[in-house]
């Protein structure tokens, strides 16, 4: 036999074994099919590439402790690219497998697929993703944001500005730097109106994507407006080289808050490591860090199989907002079961499932969600930490300020 | 082969006119049509319509551009930028005065015309890579123009939403519907770009791509004809970004970025510069790559990865396998697929009797 006719066989022998194992996976009756999109290609592959096997990994604890009730949960992802059509096909794609609810990545991606999740009736989750108004859930009743939306985050960032400034924000000067895009400038109305309220100074500083670029921004915030608090909310590359800008520029980083975006680790790393960073905060949806048991169970489940833990878990920022992802979910099943009785629930029973979510918080590291009918941001939780040492620090328990002057953005909002 | 092209005998002007002289060619795009129009509808799935979908979404971008690039000679990185131009009057007019599609559809395709010539004019002056700089730095103002002016864009989220079309009354919902409702333009497009590129119009168009100034020797208005072509071109850009926010239900900035238009030139020069076929190949062939490498990866991946590292690789290796057949395609064949599918018919002309 010569190689060539060898390499054949062996090719069509795989082809063989694929699509038997294609089938079996197929066989099993009682799985729960999530349908989840990711980006590890794209634009955003920074995050998606952690976050979502933090996804995968969470599915197969819950797993190995049994699945729910005897169900084991089948997390099925697709790679959008950050792209919309990609999107759609994978949309329809996991709508044909038959996926009880789904994920969404991306801000367009949500944005487009909405009209269909309502005509087919699937809850969907998009944490962090897609547009503030989504967290009403009398005008979005399948969009699941969990996550805090931008609104949200900014009340949070004034908040921690006027405890740092020492409770009077009254003449103090606020600059918010933002990514020129319509997510950088989504939280500009809960800012005005906090203005309004707490009367501070504010000024607004555009980056234009990819943001690379900063040195003129950053002559104008810390040479020329001096302000007493800087709230950053960037994306991408732009975080590391904000602070890096700061640090240049000798402006205390303890004044300065990045929002959900600008505060995982690459970030850190990309500022030029921790030591550059020092004191700099971070917003975040999830609990940052590594103590949290749920992490030491996914150790000890990998050290059961004799492997390493996954390299992904030392991103903990992003690790850990994959794990509150698929946590919610699982938790919005486990509530789907009780109302179902033990069958197969309904899509319509997940999404009620996942409008009974409450005082379920993973050891710390999910905020005290309490998602309902008409809320499904689940009161909008954040918490802050700094860098110190060389890690995360909290520096708050989980807050949500400003609830009154957020829910009125959002009753007005478009 | 199958056929003979001897005896065919035209007895009058509108035979010899005729877009498919041969009884077999007829014969074979009329099969074409009713397995498109009438079989698959019938027997596909909400799935593979989708799909099907995307893709005669992409053959009206696709043509439009090979008119621009393919025809013309004049390269443009515009697509995505005209395609929002289409998808926000469109959107615009449906949210606000409650236009119809048959409105909202052609007067999105004409604002993009319009900006679209404005685009064009430098055309006159600067030619190739220079031009796809200038179309370039279009992409970039009509975007942030888009971003920034809120009575265009309806806000701060750049997001307008826009009903399904209504046809005879009747909202189009459902995945064959709105098919039917693509399909529909999809057939007008070829019809109009196979006719345009015959008239005195589409003679001009290549006349300037193969040697300007000898077409300006010959009397053609380069300055006139190359508007021409801008304005036609983005005509089916804005045609497209109506449709594709009338499919999508929504209209938003973000998905007609610059990677749209790159993804729309890379159609067109995977399919064939300067044919209509090509221009439906390159849609097909971009769409649909990505989605059947990863259906192939998921199929077979299982033997060679763990699941955990497969969910890594397939996203990845798709990217490696797209970009390996698309530099495949075309050394195999430079001239894109078009030609590929033209070499392989030459070749079973005359089979078995090659001489």
């Amino acid at each position: 036999m010569t190689t060539r006719s060898r390499s054949v066989l062996t090719l069509a022998a795989g082809m063989a074994v694929g699509l038997a194992y294609a089938g079996s996976a197929m066989a099993d009756d009682k799985v729960l099919l999530i349908g989840d999109q990711c980006d590890r290609t794209g634009a955003t592959q920074i995050v998606g590439t952690v976050l979502c096997p933090a996804m995968q990994d969470y599915y197969k604890l819950v797993n190995s402790k049994g699945g729910i009730d005897g169900w084991t949960i089948k997390g099925d992802e697709i790679d959008n690219g950050y792209k919309v059509p990609e999107a759609i096909e994978a949309y329809e794609r996991q709508k044909q497998m038959g996926a009880l609810m789904m994920t969404f990545y991306g801000t367009p991606q949500t944005v487009a697929l909405n009209a269909r999740i309502e005509q087919d009736k699937i809850p969907t989750t998009s944490p962090g993703f897609g547009i503030s108004a989504a967290a009403d859930g009398t005008r979005f009743p399948y969009l699941f944001p969990i996550a805090a939306t931008y609104w949200s985050q900014g009340a949070a960032a004034i908040q921690f500005a006027k405890d740092q400034l020492g409770g009077d924000l009254k003449g103090k000067k606020i600059a918010y730097v933002y990514y020129d895009n319509p997510a950088g400038k989504e939280p500009m109305p809960i800012l005005e109106a906090l203005q309004k309220q707490e009367g501070f100074e504010l000024r607004t500083f555009a980056v234009p994507p990819p943001g690379v670029e900063m040195g003129a921004q950053i002559i104008d915030i810390t040479q020329r407006y001096h302000p007493d608090f800087v709230i950053d909310h960037l994306f991408g590359r732009s975080p590391s080289v904000a602070i890096k800008g700061y640090k240049g520029a000798g402006y205390p980083l303890k004044k300065v808050l990045g929002l959900v975006w600008a505060s995982a680790e690459a970030d850190i790393l990309a500022a030029g490591g921790w030591s550059v960073a020092e004191g700099y905060n971070t917003l975040q949806f999830a609990g940052a860090g590594d103590d949290y048991p749920v992490r030491q169970e996914i150790k000890e489940m990998y050290k059961k199989e004799g492997k390493e833990p996954p390299k992904e878990m030392a991103d903990t920022v992003a690790y850990n907002r994959g794990l509150l992802q698929a946590a919610v979910q699982v938790e919005a099943l486990k509530n789907a079961l009780k109302i179902s009785g033990g069958q197969k629930p309904t899509t319509e029973q997940v999404k009620a499932g996942f409008e009974q979510i409450k005082d379920f918080t993973l050891g710390g590291l999910v905020p005290p969600l309490q998602i309902t009918a008409t809320d499904h941001e689940g009161g909008g939780w954040v918490q802050i930490f700094g860098v110190h040492d060389g890690k995360f620090v909290k520096e708050t328990e989980w807050i949500h300020p400003y609830r009154d002057v957020v829910e009125n953005v959002l009753k007005t909002a478009e | 082969m199958f056929h003979r092209e001897a005896g065919v005998f035209k007895t009058s002007y509108a035979a010899d006119m005729a877009l498919y002289p041969l009884p077999i060619a007829r014969w074979a795009v009329a099969a074409v049509a009713v397995l498109f129009i009438v079989v698959v509808p019938l027997t596909c799935g909400d799935y593979p319509i989708s799909v099907l979908n995307l893709i005669l979404i992409a053959v009206v971008g696709a043509l439009g551009l090979n008119i621009l690039v393919g025809y013309t000679g004049q390269i443009s990185i515009g697509t995505g930028a005209f395609m929002s131009v289409g998808a926000y009057t469109a959107a615009n007019l449906v949210t606000h005065l409650h236009a119809p599609f048959w409105i909202a559809l052609p007067a999105g395709g004409l604002m993009a015309a319009l900006i679209g010539t404005i685009v064009g004019i430098p055309s006159l002056r600067i030619k190739g890579i220079y031009l796809a700089i200038a179309t370039l730095a279009a992409q970039l103002i009509i975007e942030w123009t888009i971003n920034h002016v809120q009575w265009i864009s309806g806000g701060v989220q750049a997001s307008i939403t826009v009903p399904r079309p209504s046809v005879f009354g009747v909202r189009l919902v459902s995945e064959r519907q709105i098919y039917g409702f693509l399909m529909f333009f999809v057939v007008l497009a070829i019809i109009a770009t196979l006719n345009l590129v015959r008239s005195r119009i589409g003679r001009a168009f290549i006349a300037i791509r193969d040697q300007d100034i000898a077409a300006e020797i010959i009397g053609i208005n380069i300055f006139r004809y190359k508007l021409y072509a801008f304005a036609i071109s983005s005509f089916f850009a804005g045609v497209t970004g109506v449709l594709e926010s009338y499919y999508l239900g929504i209209a938003n900035y973000e998905q007609f970025q610059i990677d749209v238009s790159i993804d729309y030139l890379a159609m067109v020069i995977i399919g064939g510069l300067g044919s209509v076929l090509g221009s439906v190949f390159g849609a097909i062939f971009v769409t649909l790559l990505p989605i059947a490498t990863r259906w192939f990866l998921e199929s077979f991946g299982g033997v060679f990865f763990s699941s955990s590292d497969l969910l890594n690789v397939i996203p990845n290796l798709r990217l490696v396998i797209f970009g390996g057949l698309i530099i495949f395609f075309l050394v195999v064949e430079p001239e894109g697929l078009n030609r590929l599918w033209r070499n392989i018919r030459n070749y079973f002309r005359v089979w078995p009797f090659s001489y």
